[in-house]
């Protein structure tokens, strides 16, 4: 079992099967309300969940991601805040800014899921060229490497304010990080000092060609978990769809129901159907296997009540998993180590 | 207090300018707080909302400010994402409005509209977008595209990108939820998309622009609803209000459309005397020696080190023929030899030093309004009374204490007088500042553009 069995759940609208909405019978303009977002975010962090994900398209009608994860980052404390933010088309040098200022808001605990959507509408939509699914990776890639070297470019006491020289910046501490890419150049420095993690967690798709340090798997075999580390990913987290039973209707009956509205074709992710001590056992077995599990459930309003009431308790009991502690950053509490500032050595 | 208090008094109302940069923000102090620490963000944003104010704003950085081709390190320097930040910020205030400055060269228009409107919702009407434009290359360096846009087109791309932004808006439709098609081209690139969110309660994000050329005032006219300006001293004000109403009329919007907030300093204190004597402390933390041989070192292009601070200005003769473009755009394309030989005759005559003429002309607070709480009570009264502001912008020069006497005694004073709000006039920025529907939603009434969507689920 690891150390930091981390628990995240995906907050999607009104959740993972495509006919929650329906069946909660929540409007778009229900859904995108900043109360909506707030409660469920809260609710996870009192279920005692690692960190909640923030799904986001450019294509889609959802609240920026990135807006989501700071939004409630002052009404949470513990919890860790994972945007999707995409980068095949967007500009590097802003979405690391913006990322580090969720880190600020939240006092450490912003993540970052790296989105490698190459779809030709949003190249379109940002009048660049559009690029295939390679491409895609490479400059996603490169879009991580500009955001870790500008993360990187404020070392932490880059801030001296020396009133005998009147310099409120050390110069020697701020660094141009000059990045030559492919498609796209960045000069740097940043421009907000080095975010309180000092290196932001990168969550990327174990199928996306693009490498961080949190690998997400579809599937807990030992050869996916391997693979996904031999990458270069230090965690890998495991995806799974959950549909709980609840107030004595089974998850397999509820499920029917809403593949009545729209079937539930999932994203080729593992699912779990039934009652909380079942799914209480699987992670048990999973937290021998993976570093972490990210939940989809089908329905945010039933699912995520059920797993803060049976299920989160539960591991909780069984030191299977332990809830983030106000005060630690995201990087601690998934069990990253502390980062290394690459620029600083220069100066050591 | 008094009963008997005007109830038809023309009103201003205060915005609070966060800057993050320049040397108008003292950091040398032991209550100079962090500049970016969440805490410092919620607490000016609190008082300022405590104060009843109607926006707070955030600047936006591109690129870290650089002097004689070094990192610039004597001032404040380094702050987050506008908009991200105001999106926290929206989460522990319920009634401010919340501006972004953005710059329409560097964002990209569906991207900006998108994150506008996000902004919108989550803080349920009261996003606001400052408009700048920027074309230099150095700038570029950080972005895809580089410098791509000539100096000349800059505000024709603005305003383009801003009516792009607003057809962006404007595409989705209430009804079904659907968007029409939005393609525009900019010559350089062309983007064609939809909207991806409804409209919030006050429908479209504020638009307010600052740009002071001509070019500027127009642009500003004929597209947005609040302008900054420089001019917050009585005089320059009204002549200020003048041509700006003159040039909004011309536009063919009502005179009014375009609200007037000049940015402006407070130095303020129980009496005059002891206000002046706080504004020449502020402005000794403010203008350092090191800052005001480096105000000059932007004008002679080299290293005035080997110079005294308290001595005369130097001798010699700038070495580039024009200031650039990296320490903002208070010192941009300044003719150099001129306005040396300019400064030199000037200081000599009025027998000051390096500080003492930096003081004077570089002093971020020559303009500023200094006196006693009652002094300044009645003197916005009077720019409230001649109706030549609809309100000032406040930079407070100590982050994040700046507010707390204006708030605490500035604004009791004004209240009392009739002219400053007593309560919030709503939810929404639109609502605070009095403006009208958006400009591309002033339908005929009837018009389908006209309905005021249902917004009670939001």
């Amino acid at each position: 079992m690891s150390a930091h069995f981390s628990l995240a759940v995906d907050l999607d609208g009104a959740g993972a099967h495509p006919a929650a909405a329906d069946a909660a019978g929540l409007t778009t303009r229900e859904l995108l309300a900043a109360s909506y977002l707030a409660a469920h975010v809260r609710e996870a962090e009192r279920a005692g969940f690692t960190a909640a994900t923030f799904p986001d398209s450019p294509l889609a009608t959802r609240i920026d991601a990135i807006q989501r994860a700071s939004f409630v980052a002052p009404q949470t404390s513990a919890l860790g805040l994972i945007p999707v933010a995409h980068s095949v088309y967007s500009e590097p040098f802003h979405v690391a800014t913006q990322l580090a200022t969720v880190d600020f808001a939240s006092y450490g605990r912003a993540g970052w899921i790296v989105g490698v959507d190459a779809d030709p509408r949003i190249a379109v939509e940002y009048g660049r060229d559009a690029v295939g699914p390679e491409l895609a990776a490479a400059v996603a890639t490169d879009a991580v490497e500009v955001a870790r070297r500008l993360w990187d470019s404020w070392e932490d006491d880059a801030v001296i304010r020396d009133t005998t020289t009147w310099r409120y910046l050390d110069r020697d501490k701020v660094h141009y990080v000059d990045f030559e890419g492919a498609s796209f150049s960045v000069k740097g420095p940043s421009i907000i000092p080095r975010p309180p993690q000092g290196q932001i967690p990168v969550f990327t798709d174990a199928t996306s060609g693009v490498v961080g340090d949190v690998a997400l798997v579809t599937s807990s075999a030992q050869a996916a978990v391997s693979a996904a580390r031999d990458a270069g990913a230090r965690l890998v987290w495991l995806e799974l769809e959950v549909a709980l039973d609840r107030a004595g209707l089974p998850g397999a009956e509820r499920v029917e129901r809403l593949d009545a509205i729209a079937p539930w074709s999932g994203e080729g992710i593992g699912r779990y159907v039934g009652d909380a001590a079942g799914l209480v056992e699987l992670l048990a077995e999973l937290s021998g296997q993976v570093d972490g599990v990210r939940l989809h459930p089908a329905v945010l309003a039933e699912d995520l009540e059920e797993l803060g009431r049976a299920v989160l308790p539960e591991l909780r009991r069984t030191g299977t998993h332990t809830p983030p502690v106000v005060g630690t950053t995201l990087r601690q509490s998934i069990g990253l180590p502390a980062s290394v500032n690459r620029y600083a050595k220069a100066n050591a | 207090m008094s009963a008997t208090q005007p109830q038809e008094r023309n009103q201003i109302q205060f915005g609070v300018f966060f800057q993050g940069v320049n040397f108008s923000t003292i950091w040398t102090e032991p209550e100079s707080g962090s500049q970016i620490d969440f805490e410092s963000f919620r607490r000016v944003a609190q008082t300022a909302e405590r104060g009843l104010f109607a926006a707070f704003f955030l600047g936006e950085g591109l690129r870290l400010r650089e002097h004689l081709g070094k990192l610039h390190d004597l001032d404040v320097a380094g702050r987050p994402d506008a908009q991200t930040q105001l999106a926290a910020l929206a989460a522990v205030t319920s009634k401010i409005g919340l501006v972004a400055t953005q710059n329409a060269t560097y964002n990209d228009p569906f991207d900006l509209a998108h994150r506008l409107q996000s902004l919108d919702l989550l803080s349920g009407g009261r996003a606001a977008w400052n408009v700048v434009t920027t074309d230099n290359a150095w700038t570029g360096a950080n972005f895809r595209r580089g410098g791509y846009l000539d100096h000349a087109d800059r505000y024709t791309h603005a305003e383009q990108v801003v009516e792009t932004v607003r057809a962006i808006w404007d595409s989705w439709d209430d009804a079904d939820g659907s968007a029409r098609l939005v393609a525009r081209d900019f010559g350089a690139f062309d983007v064609r998309g939809v909207g991806r969110l409804p409209r919030s309660p006050q429908e479209h994000p504020v638009l307010f622009q600052a740009g002071d050329s001509d070019e500027g005032r127009d642009f500003a006219a004929r597209s947005a609803e609040v302008i900054f300006s420089a001019h917050g001293q009585f005089e320059a004000a009204s002549a200020f209000a003048a041509d700006i109403r003159r040039r909004t009329a011309l536009a063919g919007r009502p005179a009014d459309d375009l609200k007037i907030f000049p940015g402006q300093q407070f130095v303020l204190a129980d009496t005059e005397a002891e206000a002046h004597e706080k504004a020449l402390w502020v402005r000794e933390k403010q203008i350092t020696p090191a800052t005001a041989l480096a105000f000059l070192e932007n004008i002679w292009g080299t290293s005035l080190a080997d110079y005294d601070p308290d001595g005369p200005l130097p001798d010699i003769d700038p070495v580039v023929e024009v200031t650039g473009e990296t320490r903002g755009a208070g010192f941009r394309a300044k003719k150099s030899k001129e306005t040396a030989d300019a400064w030199r005759e000037q200081a000599a005559a009025e027998n000051l030093s390096i500080r003492e003429f930096v003081f004077k002309v570089g002093g971020r607070l020559e303009g500023g309004i200094i006196g006693s709480y009652q002094q300044v009570a009645d003197l916005l009264a009077r720019y409230a009374d001649e109706h030549i502001v609809d309100g000032f912008n406040i930079s407070p020069f100590l982050i994040p204490s700046g507010l707390d006497d204006i708030v605490d005694r500035l604004v009791p004073e004004l209240q009392e007088r009739g002219v400053y709000p007593t309560e919030y006039r709503g939810d929404t920025l639109r609502e605070h500042l009095g403006l009208r529907p958006p400009l591309t939603r002033r339908g005929e009434p009837g018009d389908a553009a006209r309905q005021t969507p249902s917004f009670d689920l939001v």
